[in-house]
């Protein structure tokens, strides 16, 4: 397998702010990447230094091969960029918009006008096709931006943000074309901040934070790197001293409180000893749930482990 | 850094210019900018007929009049072009790159395989070609009016001067269009950059030439009146106002279309010995006498365009 996306000590500097700090990643080919970040993170110059649109201030990149400072244009005839908040030509067509695309790609001849049939096809924008952009909704928009991208047959598709602004049915929707270009073959990295949405679609998902790759991997495994252990049990009760019969509890290895409701998270499914524990106690026991870690999940846990603003 | 782009710079250049040109001219800045200049041009050229026919019995460069006859209250047509075609260069480029800032598309299409050199030069060859489309066809407009209401055919020579004409108005366009091109790449705001390039040239039309007229006895100094020290000063002050682009296409419209203008600058009565007064300087001596100012408003372009390029190259895709 090749290697689509390396980045070595990759970093990005304005001025006294640093926006990607000593960044290594590494994206196989054929894989979903998610890249996760609060806004302002790093994602964006980190997709616009693999695009060559931005010259990092120290490191290296490489991009299916080719060295985006030096070869931007081998990158740029071989990636799909889908910008976070992508515009069109108002008053031109969504085909007009394509064929744009396409003649600056230098994509020319017979075979054009068949391609971008394809891709608005593809997206299910044959009826609107011809309809001026302003008429089109924020989600045609997206999905002509995604067409957009498709057109040039590209290796590697880099999309920034892109549910950004969707009602949930069409970011739903637009999560399942992404999913299908994954299907594909297609390397897709993928950027967010909504996490629970990337979790569907990506293979691997890499925490992204002040400029820093903090956590790479599958979403079990970032699950058992940062919440310790894989089961997590709600429970919700009144009685006396149950904190401490709860901690005490075999397999335990982290219990929060917040009044009522504990939290425990342990090494196996221990929500028959916690409920024999609570009764034990005396206690009312008034709810109790087991819950599959996810990844919003992950990320919260793990950004209050690391504190806010030491880097600061 | 020492390393070589791959590629040619120019690689997407042809498609720019079409979409630009393209869009240019179905705008509807452009048909109001259009229906403008024809209206002018119908104006003038009927105020300046009324005025030639009245008075110019016989006149070698009747035709060449007809662009420089003003009838009160309307101005020449020299005159209008000289106010609207800076207004009409920046009404095609004040928004230029701004405005794909505005509607996102700059990040889009850039991320094509094309360098920014081919979107920058794309626009401007294209509002070049869209200046140059409405000035050949007001030129069209005022021949064809010449023609028909004096019954007159225009010489070789009319028509090769007023082509020069025309040619110099474009390069003073070219100047507005690189100034309006610089400022949409400096401000976000199409707002803002169109004030600021209406503001530059506002500057230069109004007050330069009081500015110039302030600091050129600053610089020669008159202490005892001598002739030669009038004369530096009147250089000195020539000199200034010609840093205006608009100086400089006054004067190449003036030798251009005014065949019997001899000299751009002050003259010294010992230069007009042997002299007949009124008699016109042949086609190629006028253009020599132009061709600093030529290549005066050419430099000027260059420049802004250049400027231009440097902000645009260093500018920041992400909105």
């Amino acid at each position: 397998m090749m290697t689509a996306i390396e980045t070595q000590a990759l970093s990005k500097r304005y001025g006294d702010l640093i926006a990607v700090d000593g960044l290594d990643l590494r994206v196989e080919e054929g894989e979903v990447f998610g890249l996760l970040g609060p806004n302002g993170s790093g994602k964006t110059t980190t997709i616009l230094m693999l695009l060559g649109l931005t010259e990092p201030t120290s490191g290296r990149a490489r991009v299916l091969g080719y060295d985006p400072v030096r070869e931007p244009l081998s990158v740029k005839r071989r990636v799909g960029y889908l910008p976070d908040t992508v515009g069109f030509y108002d008053e031109l067509s969504g085909r007009e918009n394509l064929r744009y695309t396409a003649a600056l790609c230098g994509l020319r001849g017979r075979g054009v006008e068949t391609r971008i049939e394809e891709a608005l096809a593809s997206m299910g924008l044959t009826d609107a096709a011809d309809r001026p952009v302003r008429t089109y909704s924020r989600g045609m928009k997206q999905r002509l931006g995604l067409a957009d991208v498709l057109l040039k047959e590209p290796q590697l598709v880099i999309l920034d943000e892109p549910t950004l602004g969707l009602d949930p049915q069409a970011a739903h929707e637009f999560l399942g074309l992404i999913r299908s270009l994954g299907d594909r073959g297609l390397t897709v990295l993928l950027s967010s901040h909504l996490l629970h949405q990337v979790q569907t679609v990506t293979d691997r998902v890499g925490l992204f934070r002040k400029g820093r790759m903090a956590l790479v991997g599958s979403v079990p495994e970032l699950a058992r790197q940062v919440l310790g252990g894989a089961y997590r049990v709600h429970l919700e009760a009144e009685g006396e001293d149950l904190e401490s019969a709860l901690a005490g509890l075999p397999g335990v290895r982290r219990l929060r409180r917040d009044g009522a409701r504990y939290l425990l998270e342990a090494e196996r499914d221990l929500r028959d000893d916690a409920a024999r524990a609570v009764v034990q106690r005396g206690g009312r026991l008034l709810r109790l749930d087991l819950e599959e870690p996810d990844l919003d999940e992950v990320y919260r846990a793990y950004f209050e482990e690391v504190p806010h603003g030491d880097a600061a | 850094m020492a390393t070589r782009r791959e590629g040619s710079a120019f690689a997407g250049l042809g498609p720019v210019f079409l979409k630009e040109f393209a869009d240019q001219l179905s705008g509807a800045r452009m048909r109001l900018l259009e229906l403008l200049i024809v209206l002018t041009a119908a104006g003038t050229i009927y105020a300046a007929i009324q005025t030639i026919k009245s008075t110019v019995g016989e006149d070698v460069f009747l035709f060449l009049r007809l662009f420089t006859t003003a009838k009160d209250p309307l101005p020449s047509f020299v005159a209008f072009a000289g106010f609207l075609v800076p207004l009409l260069a920046i009404a095609l480029g004040f928004d230029a790159v701004n405005g794909e800032h505005q509607r996102r598309t700059l990040g889009r299409v850039l991320a094509q395989p094309i360098y920014r050199d081919a979107l920058l030069f794309g626009k401007y060859l294209a509002g070049l070609a869209t200046l140059a489309l409405v000035l050949l066809a007001t030129w069209l407009l005022i021949t064809g009016l010449g023609i028909l209401l004096t019954g007159l055919a225009p010489s070789g020579e009319e028509v090769a001067r007023s082509l020069l004409y025309l040619a110099a108005t474009l390069a003073y366009g070219g100047v507005w269009l690189a100034v309006a091109l610089f400022f949409s790449t400096v401000f976000k705001s199409p707002t803002t950059s169109a004030l600021a390039a209406i503001g530059l040239w506002l500057f230069f039309t109004v007050f330069w030439g009081m500015i110039a007229g302030l600091l050129a006895p600053l610089l020669s100094p008159v202490h005892y009146g001598f002739p030669e020290e009038l004369y530096r000063r009147a250089q000195t002050e020539l000199m200034l106002a010609r840093v205006a682009p608009n100086t400089l296409y006054a004067e190449a419209t003036l030798a251009l279309l005014r065949p019997e203008v001899r000299s751009l600058g002050p003259v010294l009565p010992a230069q007009l010995e042997g002299m007949v007064l009124g008699t016109p300087l042949p086609l190629g001596q006028s253009l020599l006498l132009v061709w600093p100012q030529f290549a005066g408003l050419v430099a000027a372009s260059v420049l802004f365009f250049t400027l231009a390029y440097v902000v645009f190259q260093r500018a920041e895709i992400r909105a």
